[in-house]
């Protein structure tokens, strides 16, 4: 049994998500019917965009990660993608960025699934630059409001800047570096 | 976003047919990986609301706009802990454009606003641990800062 402190301090570090998103819902209330109050208002309102956000589509990013995690050999991501895989595989990883949409975290459980099959930490770091600034959906947004000039030369010159950044990246971890265990190892346990 | 529940939907489907078992324990190992995570993704999308509700649009323009190194700055630092989905970030850029903020701001702002994320590291360090996630965000802080300053360089 651990020590009654480690334990009130686990207690309160599991249940600040849920006091965190109650104080939100409850200034919503509040606003909503007691008095105005546009600060309730307003993070109400973003946490609800950001809820429906996340709710169309991580979990079905997580069901295609799951069945990506079934299906295929660890050898075939190895050998295209891997520690020994040439420079085509840069161009894998940016294709598989560009074409997805949605915020930077929804790409994590991707990167790691990609990590645990056995690709180059380089890869995996392109390919969160990738997603993280060239998605191409976002592109289109961007070249609407800054024009395609911006658009144009920011992309020309953040891919090399992250490939080099991902190359770096590799060269300052150890050869034999490994993710945490925690998301898989902590939900097994709930079974 | 369609098009990913789709691919999705199509994926399970072809999973199904070829092999029942296989599918549900595929399907079965991602949704446990996402409710494994949703605490850390409530507290995180709670703070950012909060965060973004206490910020006015109108102190972004005066912190941003006008001349002088300053507002460069704040750029890069105000990109790097925002988390704006693209569909509000672009239209906002655009107004700061609109409202007299320099190409370098707009750079910086952008840059780092897409490629670091200092209020979802909780996140990432779930993923990938304490030591990677802060080196691949200081990295892309740096790499942010080049292309801000390349590009001011090109679009002057």
């Amino acid at each position: 049994m651990a020590p009654l402190t480690t334990r009130a301090l686990k207690a309160l570090k599991s249940a600040l998500p849920w006091a965190l998103a109650g104080l939100v819902i409850a200034m919503w209330v509040y606003d909503r019917f007691a008095a105005p109050f546009a600060f309730g208002r307003e993070s109400g309102a973003g946490l609800w965009s950001f809820s429906l956000e996340m709710a169309a589509f991580l979990p079905a990013m997580f069901v295609l990660v799951g069945l990506f995690d079934v299906w295929v050999p660890r050898s075939v991501v190895e050998r295209h993608v891997g520690r020994d895989s040439g420079p085509l595989a840069i161009l894998w990883m940016v294709l598989l960025g560009t074409l997805q949409a949605g915020p930077l975290y929804g790409a994590f459980p991707v990167a790691v699934a990609l990590w645990r099959k056995g690709t180059a930490p380089r890869n995996v770091f392109i390919y969160l630059g990738a997603f993280s600034a060239l998605k191409i959906p976002m592109l289109t947004f961007e070249v609407a409001f800054l024009g395609w000039q911006f658009s144009l030369v920011r992309t020309a010159v953040t891919l090399p800047v992250f490939v080099l950044l991902a190359y770096l990246l590799e060269r300052l971890l150890p050869a034999d570096v490994s993710i945490p265990e925690a998301q898989l190892n902590e939900a097994n346990q709930q079974r | 976003m369609e098009a990913l529940l789709a691919i999705t939907a199509i994926a399970v489907i072809a999973s199904l047919v070829a092999d029942r078992r296989k599918t549900l324990a595929g399907v079965r190992r991602g949704l446990r990986m996402f409710i494994g995570l949703l605490p850390t993704l409530v507290a995180v999308l709670a703070a950012v609301s909060l965060l973004m509700a206490a910020v006015r649009p109108a102190t972004l323009e005066r912190l941003l706009g006008g001349g002088g190194p300053l507002p460069f700055v704040a750029a890069l630092f105000v990109g790097s802990i925002a988390l704006i989905p693209g569909f509000i970030a672009f239209p906002l850029a655009g107004l700061l454009k609109d409202h007299g903020a320099s190409t370098a701001v707009l750079a910086a702002f952008i840059t780092t606003l897409l490629m670091v994320g200092v209020v979802t590291l909780p996140i990432e360090m779930r993923f990938f641990g304490r030591r990677i996630a802060i080196w691949r965000n200081l990295l892309a802080f740096a790499g942010a800062v080049v292309v801000a300053v390349v590009m001011t360089l090109i679009l002057r």
